[in-house]
């Protein structure tokens, strides 16, 4: 099967006055048609950056430095202004954390999702019209036709996010990039969204990264999963083989964090220390001075270490005896 | 939402009644017209028939009841100084006013709104800065001087436009119109500019601003996600969002531009109303006084009406919460 | 991010060195205290007291740049109608509009600010009632209310910055109610009060300096501004005694003979008027971009 996508060293950097800050540092991964993986990391570790640089929509003063992007085989690195708009919506799509904020509260739904078609089609209205409510029907939006012409401060939150699902989907993207959406709604609502977004995946054969700081959400949804620290993936792997026995000391603290996999009683455990600021790394491996398996090896680069379906970055490896790698 | 309207007229009727109390102990407290009316060698018999028939002899609340009974069935009283109704004379001079100050603010809006949301799009290109420059100037020189320099430059100087007065007029609807004949429109071109420039400096900075911090919103983002181009997010999505402020600074602006006009008019010897008031300060016309500041008081509550109307018809989330 | 800090610095040296990064800037606080400066030291340095009346003579009277008066010196930017150096004149004038525009923001700010922080602070219908004067005075022209105040009150120094105060004041008391109003009801404020400090301190120690920023820059553009609405007022006639010629006194002195060609009379208080008022608002532009967070990078 050939990917749908394939990023290899994506650097995105900032350049503030304090300095360079390195918030995509040499992000490599694939992604397969229909595939779901998962970008799991604390907030500040450059999973969003990495989304927004796919989209080639990283705000100022943050450019994309290096590496590259192909998608559907087109090189999407250095692309002009014009030509990664005419990709945007229409290969590669995105949807936001905040519905509320996503959505312009003084436009229709019809007209946001009418310039969203035109963006990249030109139909006449009645096939706009039928396109859109096709659309909204398929994210589970009862009455469509119905709701077209409401303003979005008449919908509930989760309403608002099917709403802008929709949009992204409206021109079936090979790519879907979901930026948290879930985590600003309520989680009954949350776990309908996931299995529709799923189900919507499976059917149309878009594939999706979802960007999220919450393993749990991730590792029900993604067959594959990402774990970004500072900038950096620091483990990639199958969902399952990744949760079972992790090979990153902070994927590890990652999975103890999780309240369901701690026993009733006890305390949750916690990863010491905070997340660095990218402006002053430790050499070496980032995590370093948070792990507790750390030692001055660690002052070094850590390898980059790679069998058939797992990566890792770490001189102190866990599990490699266990698993069997 | 005819609920809602009826709501604000009645909020605006409180304020206008505690308007007309404020103006009139305000204009009534303070100063005594008699000095300035009468003349200092007037007899004693005299100063007290004048005195009896402005009615100044009465205790202040009486007055004002009076002020007040007259003012429902249109009775501004009569101008000190030009022994004319004070109704007459400012409808007499308002036309004048009004056409200044509507072709100013108008051109000053549509002008600025463009350049601001163009400056908040390109904050570092070199038009936005030499926008903002202008901007800066517009928002820091008195209006008083631009309008010397106006003068001096196209009227002194270069000799192109007339320096005052209202040049030729048509009588349409029984009203005079300058901007209707070549002759007037070349008498309001220099007086509108002045006007126009602090309006438009005020316009370019709201519009850049909104449209910065627009621009940094996720509805931008989510909108460049969908492939939707630059001019498009810049014409419907911009352009609706920054509407809200632009409508509401539009009405307070006109307000505020009717004060100005009073600078304006006295540089161009423009008869307007501004004129007259600065006139009648200065004599302390007390009626003509009372009733600028009544009818302007009037204004802006008539003005603030609209926006919220206006608010309301532009965004769904006001239109549905007041019905 | 929230991951970025810098190293350490203390926020004031850090406030000045992001201010200095805009030369322009730094350039119109130059010369805003350069000005300032001028006009401190006026009577030292004038060549002519222009309040002297004495040594004033209709021979001098408006003469252009570079005139060699009686006095026997050159008149640099020439005479106004009454025979004065106008250089003198117009450093006396800075004198007077800086000391206005000065007094005027401060008292507009003190008042301005205690009502703002009182409405916040007592909460409930004094709150409602003195925001809703603030909103409908706001909502009104300042300047016709300065005009019509110095109409009514008179003239003098007293009465305009009288009239300027109450034309200025409601946007201080806006400006700290907005910022001690989000305050007012954060946490720590909450937990301030639960403990035994008096009221008094939590105002001062809490609330008064999260309303410091946006205080600072309405201060800057509100002195800017009470210097020209006095500008204003005295060249329409309604401002300052004839006896202390600000700027725009001296500017409507020159009007008269700007059409015949005299305009320096007009033109360089007017200048130096600009030049001031646009110095002080560009210090406050860029205090005001510092100070929003969403516009730092």
């Amino acid at each position: 099967m050939t990917a749908v996508l394939e990023v290899r060293d994506l650097c995105t950097h900032f350049d503030t006055r304090d300095g360079v800050v390195k918030a995509v540092d040499g992000v490599s991964f694939t992604l397969h048609p229909g595939e779901i993986i998962g970008l799991v990391g604390e907030s500040g570790s450059g999973k969003s950056v990495t989304g927004f640089s796919l989209l080639g929509l990283v705000d100022q003063p943050g450019r994309i430095v290096g590496g590259s992007i192909r998608l559907n085989g087109t090189e999407l690195v250095g692309l002009s202004g014009k030509e990664l708009r005419r990709r945007r919506g229409r290969e590669i799509a995105m949807v936001f954390q905040d519905p509320i904020a996503t959505l312009n509260p003084l436009l229709t739904i019809r007209q946001q999702m009418f310039m969203a078609l035109e963006a990249h089609r030109r139909l006449s209205a009645e096939a706009m019209e039928a396109r859109c409510v096709e659309m909204l029907q398929k994210v589970g939006l009862p009455e469509p036709a119905a709701r077209l012409n409401a303003y979005p401060h008449q919908f509930s939150g989760g309403m608002r996010q099917r709403v802008a699902i929709a949009i992204a989907l409206l021109h079936d993207p090979a790519v879907v990039v979901a930026d948290e959406p879930t985590t600003a709604l309520d989680v009954s609502i949350q776990s309908q969204i996931l299995y529709e977004m799923r189900a919507l995946a499976k059917q149309t054969g878009t594939a999706m990264i979802w960007i999220s700081h919450d393993l749990a959400t991730v590792s029900s949804l993604a067959s594959r999963l990402l774990v970004m620290y500072a900038g950096r993936v620091v483990e990639e792997g199958p969902v399952a083989r990744v949760l079972r026995d992790p090979r990153h000391p902070y994927t590890k603290g990652l999975i103890a964090s999780l309240p369901a996999t701690a026993r009733p009683g006890a305390a949750l455990v916690q990863i010491p220390g905070t997340t660095p600021s990218l402006l002053s790394l430790p050499p070496g491996c980032a995590f370093a001075p948070r792990c507790p398996h750390a030692d001055p090896a660690c002052q070094a680069e850590p390898p980059r270490e790679q069998n058939a379906e797992r990566m890792w970055r770490c001189h102190h490896p866990l599990n490699l005896a266990g698993a069997g790698a | 939402m005819l609920g809602f309207i009826i709501q604000r007229i009645l909020q605006a009727s409180v304020v206008m009644a505690v308007m007309s109390v404020i103006v009139f102990v305000g204009v009534y407290a303070i100063g005594n017209p008699v000095e300035i009316i009468i003349p200092p060698d007037a007899t004693q018999e005299i100063r007290a028939e004048v005195i009896r028939r402005l009615g100044l002899d009465l205790p202040l609340w009486e007055q004002y009841f009076i002020f007040v009974a007259n003012l429902v069935q249109g009775d501004f009283g009569r101008s000190f100084i030009y022994n004319v109704p004070v109704l007459e004379l400012i409808a007499g001079r308002l036309p004048a006013t009004l056409e200044l100050v509507l072709i100013s603010i108008v051109s000053a809006t549509v002008l600025g709104v463009g350049l601001g949301i163009y400056a908040g799009y390109r904050p570092d290109s070199w038009i936005s800065k030499t926008i903002m420059a202008v901007s800066v100037l517009g928002f820091s020189v008195p209006s008083f001087w631009v309008g010397l320099i106006l003068i001096l430059t196209f009227a002194v100087n270069l000799g192109w436009l007339p320096a005052g007065s209202r040049g030729q007029v048509v009588t349409v609807l029984g009203v005079e119109w300058s901007f209707l004949t070549l002759d007037g429109l070349s008498h309001i071109l220099l007086p509108a500019l002045n006007l126009a420039f602090f309006k438009l400096a005020m316009m370019i900075r709201l519009a850049r601003a909104g449209t910065r911090e627009i621009m940094l919103t996720d509805t931008i983002k989510f909108a460049r996600a969908a492939g939707i181009s630059e001019g498009r997010i810049l014409r419907r999505h911009v352009l609706k969002l920054i509407s809200i402020p632009i409508v509401t600074v539009f009405g307070l602006e006109l307000g505020s531009t009717l004060a100005f006009a009073v600078v304006t008019e006295t540089i161009f010897s423009w008869p307007g109303v501004g004129k007259l008031i600065i006139d009648s300060i200065t004599v302390l016309d007390r009626p003509v006084m009372v009733a600028y500041l009544i009818l302007i008081a009037l204004l802006f509550v008539l003005i603030n009406l609209t926006v919220d109307v206006v608010y309301a018809l532009i965004d769904p989330r006001i239109r549905t919460r007041g019905a | 991010m929230s991951t970025l800090q810098s190293p350490v610095q203390s926020p004031l040296r850090r406030f000045w060195s992001e201010y200095c990064e805009n030369r322009i800037a730094v350039i119109a606080l130059a010369v805003a205290i350069l000005m300032a400066l001028l006009a401190l030291l006026a009577p030292f340095i004038v060549p002519q007291d222009p309040y002297d009346l004495e040594h004033l003579s209709f021979l001098d009277a408006r003469r252009p740049p570079g005139f060699v008066g009686s006095g026997g010196y050159t008149h640099l930017l020439g005479t106004d109608p009454q025979g004065r150096d106008l250089l003198s004149a117009i450093l006396y004038g800075l004198r007077i509009s800086i000391m206005i525009g000065l007094t005027a923001g401060a008292v507009g700010l003190v008042l301005g600010t205690s009502v703002g922080i009182f409405a916040a602070y007592k909460g409930g219908r004094i709150e409602a009632a003195l925001m809703r004067v603030i909103d409908l005075q706001l909502s009104f022209p300042p300047i016709l209310l300065a005009l019509i105040l110095v109409a009514l009150l008179g003239q003098g120094k007293g009465q305009l910055i009288a009239a300027l105060v109450a034309a200025q004041y409601a946007y201080f008391a806006r400006t700290a109610y907005g910022a001690a109003r989000g305050e007012r009801h954060k946490e720590y404020i909450e937990a301030a009060l639960a403990t035994p400090l008096s009221s008094a301190q939590v105002v001062l120690r809490h609330l008064l300096p999260n309303c410091l920023p946006p205080l600072i820059v309405v201060a800057t553009v509100q002195i800017a501004y009470a210097i020209s609405l006095e500008a204003t007022l005295s060249f329409l006639g309604l401002g300052l005694p004839v006896t202390e010629p600000s700027l725009g006194m001296l500017i409507s002195n020159g009007f008269p003979y700007m059409m015949s060609g005299r305009y320096w009379i007009s033109v360089y208080p007017g200048v130096a008027l600009i030049i001031l008022i646009i110095a002080i608002n560009l210090v406050g532009d860029q205090i005001r971009d510092q100070f929003n967070p969403r516009l730092r990078k």
